[in-house]
C-alpha cells in the first residue's frame, strides 16, 4: 500500500505538470442564458467526453448540512419530470457509454464518455436533469443510506482519511474548506429530500454551469446542438458565491491520530497555499515546480535525497499541489518513516531538509531537468484527452478565464528558480501549517484491538 | 416499466455498433522479435508496451517475492548509472518508465519523445537487461515492500481477498500475494533477484505493443537495440493451477464500522470457447459495478446496502475464478451476503431475460472501442490481447461475436457459470449474524 501511495503521488504530480491547453483547437462559446461552452477538438478516435460542471461544491453548503452537495450529486442519477430512477445510466449504458460524476468542495460535475454519434442523446438527458429534476422520498432515503456506506468505506474504514479529514477541520478555521466533502456523518444521516430540493434549486442552472465536450466533434455542430438542448433552459441569474474566509494563519497546529489499524504510521504536513489567480498564476506555477523539486523522483527529489536516500530515515517521501481552487489551497508533503524510526525523528529530519533547502536553494541541473518534463508533460497531455477536459472545468469553475487556462502552460515554463524560491519561502512557513501524524496505539493503550 | 420501454426505444435509435477503426500492423524486427503496431504521427511520442509471461509464478518454491522486488530494482540503477544517476537521466529526457508484475506477466510501459528516442530506449534498455541490484538499493525496496505487507496486513479488503485465494489455490503463487510475506521477503537475497531477473525477462515469452509516432522499420530496430540483450530463453512456464475452492462462508474478526465481503467459485478460462459469453453474462451481473449490474441494483439502489459491489472473471494463465466484493455496515452484513446468494441462485436458474441481452450488446459492443482513445490506452490494450492469446484482428471481429450471441447461448453459460452450491464467502469484519460455516439455507 505503502508504494502505491507513493506511486499515485508520483502521478498526480507528473499529471499537474501539464498545463492541458496543448497545441489543439480549443472553442468556447457563450449561450445567451449564461451557459459557457467548451470544445476540445481531438479527432483520433470516434470518441466523445461530454461534461457539465456546476460553479457549486460542499463549501458552498451551508453550517449543519455537510454532504448536500455530494448527496445532491447522486440524487441526480434519481429521475426527472419524464425519466424513471436510474433511466439516466441505463441509457448511457444501453448505448455502450459510461458515466460518473464528482463532487469537490468548489465545483460538481458529471460526465459521459461515448461514441461521439451519441452526443446528442447526452445533451438530452443532461438538460433534463438540470431542470427537471423529482426527488422521490423513499429513493432519496435509500441513497442516503448508500453515501453513509460511502462514507463508511472510503473514511471510516481508513485511518489516513480521518487523519486528512482532521487536519482539514485544524487547517480552516472559518472556511467551509474544514469541513470534509462528503460531510460529517451525523450531518449526513439528518439531510432531507426537502434540503437537497432546496439545494438543487439554488445552484443548478445555466448561468451557473459549463458544458466541456471533447473528442470527435466540430465546434460549430457542438454549439448548434447545445443552443437546441440547453438553450431553452432558463437563466436564474443566481446570486455571486460568497463564502466565509479565514483570518490570516499565526499558529501552527498538530493533530495526532492513533488507531489500530494503523500498521504503517506516517506524517503529513500541509501548509495553506495561494491558489491560480486570474491574469495571476504566476506563483501558483512556482509551487507546482516547488512540489515537484521537494517530492518528483524520490532518487532525485530534494526530500527523497536528503530522508530517503542520505539520510535513510523514510521509505517514501512525496509533495503535491493543487494549483486550482476558488479560495486557497494546501501545498501537501507527505513521509513514510523507514522500520524503527519515529515519526517525531522524521519530523526533525523533514524540517531540516527543508531549512537546507530554503538557504542553500535549487540546483540548477535539477531545475533544467524539471522544465524539460513541464515541455513534455503537454505533449503526453494530449493523448488524454478527457484529462484535458477536466482541467478547463477545474479551472473555469474556480473563475479563472478561457485566456488563464490557455495561458497556464506558458506560466508553467515561464517559472524561474528565483520564482520557485520566493514561493517557497512564503509558503513553508510552519505559522502556516498542520502537521499530522498518523500512528498505531501506544503500548498499554490497546484501543478498540485489545477487544 | 417505463424505464424499460424507453430504454428499448433509445436502443433501437442508437443501435449502430461502432466500429473500432484500429489498424494493427504486425511487424518483425530484424533480430526476430515480434510486434503489434499502430502508427499515429499526430502526436510527437510514443507508447510503448511490453509483456514478459509468467510474473509471480516463477517465484522459486522459498523466494516468494523474488520477482516483484527484482522488478521494483529495474530502475534502481542499472549499467554504468546508479540509482540517482538513472533518474536523472530520465528525466533529463522527460522519459516515463514503468515496471509492474501480476501472477501472469511482469509489464513494462514507457512513454518518450520522438526527438530523443534513441537515448529513452538506451536508457530503458539498460534497466531490462542491466539491472545493478546494488546493496543499498536492494534495501531500500526492499523496505518499501515490507511497508506496503504491513499497510496490507491491516486492510480488511485485501484480507479477505488473499483468503479467498489461499483457499482456491493453496500453496500455487496464486493463492498469496506477490510480496511475499515478511519472513520470505527479509529471507531474499541478490543471487535470488539475480535468478528472478534471468527466469522472467526473456526473448522467448516477450510480446510487445507500440503505439505513436513511429514507423515499423523504425519500432523493429528499436526493439532489437531494447530487448536484443535479453536471453532468448527464461524459466521454464509452470503447470496448470488446480482450484480446490470449497463452499461456504469464513468469517475473520476485524475492528472496523464494515465487513469486507469478498466471494467467488471456480471460474472459467480465457481460452474456453464460452469465455466471451461469460464475459458477456457477468457484464449483466456485475462486471465494473456499473449502475444498473443486477448486484448494483440489488444491493445499493434497491436496498442502500452498500456503496458498489462487483464481480469479475479470474482468467489466470493458469486457472480460473469468478471473484467479487463489497464492504457493508456490520449490522447489516447478513441481509447483504443473503441478497448476494439469492441473486447468484437468480442468475443461474432463470438466467437473463431477453431484455437484459438485448441492453448489454449494445452496451458491450458500444463500450469496446471506448478501449481505443488515445495512444497510451491503444498500446495497454494490445498488450492484454496478446497475454489473452487474442489475434491482432480480433479488433475487428469481436463486437460480431457479441451481437451474435443467443439467449439460449447466455443462459446455458450462466447456469454453468454461477452455482450458488459452490460459493465461497469470505467476510472480514464484525458481522451480525454471519458465522464461519456451510452456506446455511437461504431464508
Amino acid at each position: 500500500m505503502a508504494m502505491a501511495m507513493i506511486r499515485a503521488l508520483a502521478l498526480v504530480a507528473a499529471a499537474l505538470l501539464a498545463g492541458g491547453a496543448g497545441a489543439e483547437p480549443v472553442t468556447t462559446f457563450r449561450l445567451d442564458n449564461g451557459l459557457e461552452g467548451v470544445v476540445i477538438e481531438d479527432h483520433r478516435a470516434p470518441v466523445v467526453v461530454h461534461m457539465v460542471w456546476y460553479r457549486v461544491g460542499s463549501a458552498d453548503e451551508t453550517a449543519g448540512r455537510s454532504g448536500l452537495a455530494h448527496f445532491l450529486e447522486h440524487l441526480m442519477f434519481k429521475g426527472t419530470a419524464t425519466r424513471a430512477p436510474g433511466e439516466f445510466s441505463a441509457l448511457v449504458d444501453a448505448n455502450g457509454g459510461s458515466d460518473n460524476a464528482f463532487t469537490s468542495w468548489d465545483y460538481t460535475g458529471y460526465i459521459q464518455r461515448i461514441a461521439a454519434d451519441r452526443l446528442e442523446l447526452m445533451m438530452t438527458l443532461e438538460a433534463d436533469r438540470m431542470t427537471n429534476l423529482r426527488l422521490p422520498e423513499a429513493e432519496v432515503l435509500t441513497e442516503r443510506d448508500v453515501v453513509l456506506e460511502e462514507r463508511a468505506q472510503n473514511t471510516e474504514s481508513r485511518p489516513g482519511a480521518l487523519m486528512a479529514e482532521q487536519m482539514r477541520a485544524a487547517m480552516f478555521l472559518n472556511h467551509r474548506y474544514g469541513v470534509p466533502n462528503i460531510g460529517w456523518r451525523h450531518e449526513i444521516a439528518a439531510l432531507t429530500a426537502a434540503d437537497a430540493e432546496a439545494f438543487y434549486r439554488a445552484h443548478y442552472a445555466p448561468d451557473n454551469a459549463i458544458l466541456i465536450v471533447a473528442g470527435d466533434v466540430t465546434a460549430a455542430a457542438v454549439e448548434a446542438l447545445a443552443r437546441r438542448h440547453y438553450g431553452g433552459i432558463a437563466a436564474r441569474d443566481l446570486p455571486p458565491r460568497e463564502r466565509a474566509q479565514d483570518p490570516p494563519p499565526i499558529a501552527e497546529r498538530r493533530v495526532i491520530l492513533r488507531d489500530p489499524r494503523v500498521a504503517q504510521p506516517y506524517l503529513s504536513r500541509w501548509y495553506l497555499a495561494p491558489v491560480r489567480r486570474p491574469g495571476e498564476q504566476a506563483e501558483a506555477a512556482a509551487l507546482v515546480v516547488l512540489a515537484e523539486i521537494l517530492g518528483g523522483t524520490g532518487a532525485t527529489s530534494v526530500l527523497g535525497r536528503a530522508l530517503e536516500f542520505d539520510g535513510k530515515v523514510a521509505i517514501g517521501t512525496s509533495a503535491s499541489y493543487d494549483a486550482t481552487g476558488v479560495d486557497s489551497g494546501l501545498f501537501a508533503i507527505g513521509v513514510i518513516p523507514a522500520a524503527g524510526v519515529e515519526v517525531a525523528a522524521a519530523e526533525a529530519a523533514l524540517d531540516a531538509a527543508l531549512d537546507r533547502f530554503l538557504t542553500g536553494g535549487i540546483d540548477p541541473e535539477h531545475f533544467a531537468r524539471i522544465r524539460m518534463q513541464v515541455r513534455a508533460a503537454e505533449v503526453f497531455a494530449r493523448d488524454n484527452v478527457q484529462g484535458r477536459a477536466r482541467r478547463w472545468g477545474e479551472a473555469l469553475t474556480a473563475g479563472l478565464s478561457v485566456a488563464d487556462v490557455e495561458g497556464w502552460p506558458a506560466a508553467l515554463q515561464a517559472v524561474t528558480p528565483e520564482a520557485v524560491m520566493a514561493a517557497a519561502r512564503t509558503v513553508l512557513d510552519r505559522r502556516r501549517s498542520v502537521t499530522g501524524w498518523l500512528l498505531a496505539p501506544a503500548a498499554g493503550q490497546a484501543g478498540e484491538a485489545g477487544k | 416499466m417505463t424505464r424499460i420501454v424507453l430504454g428499448l426505444v433509445a436502443a433501437l435509435l442508437f443501435a449502430l455498433p461502432l466500429r473500432a477503426g484500429v489498424a494493427v500492423e504486425e511487424v518483425t524486427s530484424p533480430g526476430g522479435i515480434r510486434a503489434w503496431l499502430v502508427a499515429e504521427p499526430e502526436i510527437p511520442f510514443v507508447a510503448l508496451e511490453i509483456g514478459f509471461r509468467g510474473g509471480s509464478s516463477l517465484d522459486p518454491g522459498g523466494a516468494r517475492g523474488a520477482v516483484r522486488l527484482m522488478v521494483g530494482l529495474l530502475e534502481e540503477g542499472a549499467g554504468e548509472r546508479d540509482a540517482r544517476a538513472f533518474a536523472e537521466a530520465r528525466e533529463a529526457l522527460a522519459a516515463e518508465f514503468g515496471f509492474d508484475v501480476d501472477a501472469d506477466s511482469v509489464t513494462v510501459s514507457a512513454r518518450f519523445l520522438t526527438e530523443n528516442r534513441d537515448e529513452a530506449t538506451a536508457l530503458l534498455r539498460d534497466a531490462l537487461t542491466a539491472p545493478r541490484f546494488d546493496a543499498e538499493a536492494i534495501e531500500r525496496v526492499r523496505g518499501q515492500v515490507a511497508a506496503s505487507i504491513r499497510a496490507d496486513s491491516q486492510d480488511p479488503g485485501t484480507l479477505a481477498y488473499w483468503a479467498l485465494l489461499a483457499a482456491a489455490f493453496g500453496s500455487d503463487p496464486y493463492g498469496s500475494s506477490d510480496t511475499g510475506s515478511a519472513e520470505s521477503l527479509a529471507a531474499l537475497t541478490r543471487d535470488d533477484l539475480v535468478a528472478a531477473h534471468g527466469a522472467a525477462l526473456a526473448r522467448d515469452r516477450v510480446h510487445v505493443a507500440a503505439v505513436g509516432d513511429i514507423t515499423g522499420p523504425e519500432l523493429g530496430r528499436l526493439l532489437d537495440d531494447l530487448l536484443g540483450g535479453l536471453p532468448a530463453t527464461g524459466a521454464p512456464l509452470p503447470g496448470p493451477a488446480a482450484v480446490a475452492l470449497a463452499p461456504g462462508i469464513t468469517v475473520q474478526p476485524f475492528a472496523g464500522p464494515q465487513s469486507a465481503v469478498v466471494f467467488g467459485q471456480p471460474g472459467i478460462d480465457k481460452d474456453d470457447p464460452d469465455f466471451l459469453v461469460a464475459f458477456v453474462v457477468n457484464e449483466v451481473m456485475g462486471q465494473g459495478a456499473r449502475f444498473g449490474t443486477r448486484l448494483m441494483a440489488a444491493l445499493r439502489e434497491e436496498r442502500g446496502l452498500t456503496y458498489g459491489v462487483d464481480t469479475s472473471l479470474y482468467a489466470f494463465d493458469r486457472g480460473a475464478l469468478i471473484v467479487g466484493g463489497f464492504q457493508t455496515a456490520n449490522g447489516r452484513a447478513a441481509e447483504a451476503v443473503a441478497v448476494l446468494r439469492t441473486e447468484w441462485a437468480r442468475i443461474a436458474t432463470a438466467g437473463l431475460t431477453a431484455e437484459e441481452l438485448a441492453a448489454i450488446k449494445t452496451y458491450a459492443t458500444g463500450e469496446y472501442p471506448l478501449r481505443f482513445d488515445g495512444n497510451g490506452r491503444i498500446a495497454a490494450n494490445l498488450l492484454a490481447m496478446q497475454l489473452d492469446g487474442r489475434p491482432a484482428d480480433y479488433i475487428l471481429h469481436r463486437n460480431g461475436l457479441v451481437e451474435a450471441i443467443t439467449l439460449e447461448e447466455a443462459n446455458r453459460v450462466a447456469a454453468r457459470l454461477y452455482d450458488p452450491a459452490a460459493l465461497r464467502i469470505v467476510v472480514v469484519g464484525e458481522p451480525a449474524g454471519v458465522v464461519t460455516g456451510p452456506l446455511p439455507p437461504l431464508p
